[in-house]
Order: structure tokens, then C-alpha cells, then sequence
């Protein structure tokens, strides 16, 4: 669920350009919903090289709506979304580990989705594009790692729904990562989480440019209702606090003291209303409300009669789990129910809870804590992976 | 910190479970994993305690002991082990009532604030003890509780919580230290159960 990630141009950048690559699946591949992709293609990144034993790889997910783009500089001269935690000396320390973000099918930087054309009808898929589970997401990317001939992950890494995908990982294919690194993420949304994503999926629907979801067809945008949308998500990822503190009753325009004060506008509204404008232009509608669905219905603990101490029993991976205390979207309460299923079930977990006002938005943002834990767990994965290669 | 892991090997089975409540840097921890194979899981609070266990490769949880472990289920692990720990609690008998829930067996460590330093430090001074065992002032200690050896049995009884064994770390001259623990115990270690 990561907000809008354009981050302003970091000055500790070591990276540099990057360009994306794309892999061409030409195998059709089963959805959980019954239907069938006929072939697709992944858009991905890379950072760092592969080892000789091809062991150093980490996968990064991204959330409802990152992309591939996750660290150094784009040709377009934007900083990757997560570029404060990957790079040489970072976090995930490019220097060790060989770094890939695929952007996730059903979303609009790339990879197949809505707006691509359904190779079947030749036509875009629009709303027609069959509905997508996180198990989905996880498939595809097992067709990157195949396509990389990687064998096994050395972690598995993400944030929110990112965060999720990492647990999926570990019971799909518990012999395929050695780490999983779950950030912000939960077993299942809560009642108000769906409710928040129904709000968005509202707005964007009833959106007069919205046409059913055909309006590529009409070659209009519903960017109104996408805007609205991502103003009331964007605000679910800030905490009282935070919002407080950067803006308080900030007076973007014109004057509270004057007579014309109903003219002026809040900092806090011209801010919320710049970044769903923003997102409106960058982000397709059809996949806002294909992901958020996807989100709604993944419920890690439904296979096994909703019994979460029962779930991780198939996982091998070691796992990290990671919150922040004033995120309200995925609370800490969320992160540790996963913490306690993993100790119910015998695996190896740490759970750091991070002290901060930055709310669901922290598992973006620089901090030193967060950052110190997750570059010690890794060296440590790091290390494993030398005592393998003695 | 005891360093020498003293009687606490010896009650511990190999492979077990075995949870740590507020397992410090994990010092402890590391070595009861190395040389008992335990599955260990350790609490801590302190981020910085908590950077060092993840260094040290353990499971490390963060969680107040003060805000209860209902989260753990009965009988879910062999050992719940807590070591110069329960002095620090803001309701150690509660924090003890749980431990007894969640393991089959208990381990406690704490200072013995009988022992004779501490004893004529405040009777000689007039001053609360600050000694090797207990570093604070009166004013910024974490050790809210402090207690001796027979305080903690009388609780033991009270409550009905069976003492398997105990044991004393503290002055081996002349065996004074077993001999008359009240006295010249530093450390009480004890091995419990309901």
C-alpha cells in the first residue's frame, strides 16, 4: 500500500541510473480465480550482481502502488521509491546482495494489466483484466526467478502488501527463500481497512469518466475519482501526529484574517489535493481497484480453518517482522499476530517495533532504528550465505 | 549478568523450548542455544539489547513484560527463563503467575538484597546500597522491586509455586556462600514449577 514514492532527489544516492529490464512469460499461467493469463511480461529492476553461487539475490515487493523502480535514479531522474534503504552501505547493501523489483502484474508501469492488450481479443483488457490474489503475484514472480535461473532467494523483502507477499512466499514455496522480511504488513485487513479501500473503489467508480471501467476505450480518465481516492488512502498512511506536526493550521493561500478567509486554503488541503492529482496522472483506475480487491480478500490463515498459530507450519524461511507505532493501517497489533503465529509454530522470528509519528508512511521513510535493525539482520544473511560458499 | 551459565544448564533439557523474558543482550540466550540446542526465544525492550541479539543471530522479540504475555499460550514452551529480571517489574508476583502458565518449568535469577555489602551499606552509610549487583541510585534504578532470597520463598509458598532446586552465586570462601545464602548470596537462582 505504499503512498506516492516520488521522493525528492536524495543527495546520498550512490547508485546512479538505472534502467528497467522486461521478461516475456510465454507461458499461460493458472490465476487462483480459475482464469488464465495467456502469456505475460514482468517489468523489473536490478541492483548489484549475482554471486557465483547465485545465492545473493533478494526479491523486493512492492505495495498497492509501487512499481519496479525502487532505487537509484530513472531516466526520467526520479529516485526509486525505496532508495534509502538500498544501495552500496545501506540497509540492503548492494554491494552483498543482488537486488530485484519486479513492478507486479495488474498494475500500470509495465507489467501486464489492465491497460494492457489482451493477446486473445487484441484489445486492451480494461476491467476485463481477471482478478488477481496475492498467491498470483508470488506465481509471476517465481517465473522471474526462473528467468534469472535463480534458485533460491536469500530473503524475500517488503512492506504493507509487499510485506505480505513475503509471508505468501513462505508457504508457496517454503525451500525457494532463506529469509523473509515482513514490513507493516498483516495475516488479513481489518473491517475498517476494507472499508477504506471500498471508499476509494467508490469515488473512482462514481467518477462520470469512469465509463464501467471501459474508459480507455472513451480515451478519458477517471481522474477526479482517482485523485479522491488516493487523497482519503494517502491520508490512512499519515498518523494525527505527524499531519500535526508538518502541518498543523498552515495557511497554504490567502489570508484567515481577512474577511475573505473562506478563500484560503490549508496546507494540509493544498497537500492531500497535490498528491491526489499527482497520482491521478501516474496511476490507472482499473488497477486501483483490481489491488486494492486483492488486498481485501488475502487472508493468509483461511486454508487453515482460521487458526493463525496454525498457518507458518510449512515455512522454513527465518523471518523478521517489522512495525511501526503509530501506523493505524496495519497497526503493530497486526504485526504481532504474525510474530505470535511464527512462535506457535517453531520458526525463527525477530519483531522490532519502531517508535515513530510517520504512521503506515514510516516503512518508506529514512529512520535510523529501522534502518540499523534491517542492515544487522541482513548482514547476518549475508554472513550465512559466506559460511555456505567456505 | 552471569557470565558462568552456574546451575541453569542443568535443568534444562536439550532441544527444548525456551523462552527468555527480557534476554539483555543475549549473552545468556546464545549460550544456552550453543551448548543445549534449545529453541530459544528471547524478550527484550531495550532497542539496543535488541540489535545485539538480532547480531547474535537469536529471536528476538520486543515486548514490555510489564504489559502482560497473554500472547503466549499455556504450557507452550519447557523453560520460561528470566534472569535479573523480576527485581525490575512493576508486578513481579503476576509476571511469576504467567511464567508458571507459559512453562512447564521456571527459571528465575535476582539479586539477594540480604547480602551483607548491601546490608551494612544501608546500616553503616544510612544510604541505599549502590553495589556491582544493583548500580543505580535510588532515584533513576529500574530495580523498583528489591527483595531477598526469603522474601522470595515466602512468596514461593504463598502462591503455592513448588522450588525444585536453588541455587546460590556469590563468595566461594569457605563455602559461606551455602552455608548461610542469607548473608553472602549475591545471585538466587531458582528452578521452579507449579
Amino acid at each position: 500500500m505504499s503512498p506516492d514514492c516520488s521522493l525528492s532527489s536524495s543527495p546520498d544516492n550512490l547508485l546512479g541510473a538505472t534502467v528497467p529490464q522486461t521478461a516475456a512469460i510465454n507461458r499461460p499461467m493458472d490465476l487462483v480465480c480459475g482464469a488464465t493469463l495467456p502469456s505475460h511480461s514482468l517489468v523489473f529492476e536490478t541492483h548489484g550482481s549475482l554471486n557465483k553461487a547465485r545465492s545473493n539475490a533478494i526479491l523486493i515487493c512492492h505495495a498497492l502502488s509501487g512499481d519496479h523502480h525502487v532505487a537509484g535514479i530513472n531516466t526520467e531522474g526520479k529516485v526509486g521509491w525505496w532508495d534509502h534503504y538500498i544501495g552500496p552501505g545501506k540497509a540492503i547493501d548492494t554491494t552483498k546482495f543482488f537486488v530485484v523489483c519486479p513492478n507486479n502484474i495488474g498494475s500500470c508501469f509495465g507489467s501486464t494489466g489492465p491497460t494492457s492488450n489482451n493477446p486473445r481479443t487484441g484489445k486492451v483488457y480494461g476491467d476485463s483484466f481477471p482478478s488477481i490474489q496475492v498467491r498470483d503475484w508470488v506465481e509471476s514472480q517465481k517465473y522471474l526467478m526462473d528467468h534469472l535461473k535463480i534458485e533460491c532467494w536469500a530473503a524475500v523483502i517488503g512492506g504493507s502488501l509487499g510485506g505480505m507477499q513475503a509471508m505468501c512466499w513462505s508457504l508457496a514455496y517454503p525451500d525457494k527463500l532463506k529469509h523473509a522480511v515482513v514490513i507493516a504488513a498483516a495475516m488479513k485487513l481489518s473491517a475498517q481497512n476494507i472499508a477504506f479501500n471500498e471508499i476509494a473503489r467508490r469515488a473512482i467508480q462514481s467518477d462520470i469518466e469512469f465509463k464501467e471501467g471501459h474508459y480507455l476505450d472513451y480515451e478519458t480518465s477517471p481522474t477526479q475519482g482517482l485523485a479522491l481516492a488516493r487523497m482519503i488512502g494517502h491520508l490512512t498512511y499519515l498518523s494525527d501526529d505527524a499531519l500535526h506536526r508538518k502541518f498543523g493550521r498552515l495557511v497554504h493561500s490567502g489570508d484567515l484574517d481577512t474577511t475573505e478567509k473562506e478563500l484560503s486554503e490549508f496546507e494540509v488541503a493544498s497537500y492531500l489535493n497535490y498528491q491526489g492529482d499527482k497520482f491521478s496522472q501516474r496511476f490507472d483506475a482499473n488497477s486501483y481497484i483490481l489491488i486494492t480487491k486483492m488486498l481485501d480478500h488475502f487472508d493468509l490463515s483461511q486454508n487453515y480453518n482460521d487458526n493463525p498459530a496454525k498457518v507458518f507450519v510449512h515455512a522454513q524461511c527465518q523471518f523478521l517482522v517489522v512495525s511501526f507505532s503509530s501506523d493505524w493501517r496495519f497497526s503493530p497489533l497486526c504485526s504481532e499476530q504474525i510474530t505470535d503465529s511464527l512462535v506457535s509454530a517453531g520458526k525463527a522470528v525477530s519483531y522490532i517495533k519502531i517508535e515513530t509519528d510517520q504512521g503506515h508512511d514510516a516503512f518508506l521513510l529514512p529512520n535510523s532504528r529501522y534502518q540499523k535493525a534491517v542492515s544487522l539482520y541482513l548482514s547476518r544473511v549475508s554472513n550465512e550465505l559466506e559460511e555456505i560458499s567456505l | 549478568m552471569i557470565n558462568d551459565i552456574g546451575p541453569i544448564g542443568a535443568w534444562i533439557e536439550p532441544k527444548s523450548r525456551l523462552l527468555d523474558l527480557g534476554c539483555g543482550d543475549g549473552t545468556l540466550l546464545r549460550r544456552l542455544i550453543d551448548d543445549y540446542q534449545v529453541q530459544g526465544y528471547g524478550l527484550e525492550i531495550d532497542p539496543n539489547s535488541i540489535n545485539q541479539c538480532i547480531q547474535k543471530g537469536l529471536n528476538v522479540i520486543e515486548q514490555d513484560l510489564n504489559k502482560g504475555l497473554e500472547n503466549f499460550s499455556d504450557n507452550s514452551f519447557d523453560t520460561v527463563l528470566m534472569s535479573q529480571t523480576l527485581q525490575a517489574l512493576r508486578h513481579p508476583h503476576l509476571v511469576l503467575d504467567e511464567m508458571l502458565r507459559i512453562g512447564n518449568r521456571c527459571i528465575v535469577t535476582f539479586p539477594n538484597f540480604g547480602h551483607w555489602q548491601t546490608r551494612s551499606f544501608l546500616a553503616i552509610r544510612g544510604r541505599m546500597p549502590v553495589t556491582k549487583q544493583l548500580a543505580y541510585q535510588w532515584y533513576d534504578t529500574p530495580n523498583i522491586h528489591l527483595f531477598t532470597y526469603k522474601d522470595f520463598e515466602a512468596l514461593c509458598s504463598e502462591r503455592s509455586i513448588k522450588i525444585l532446586k536453588r541455587s546460590f552465586v556469590g563468595s566461594q570462601l569457605l563455602g559461606l556462600n551455602s552455608l548461610c545464602p542469607s548473608l553472602f548470596a549475591k545471585i538466587a537462582v531458582y528452578h521452579l514449577a507449579k
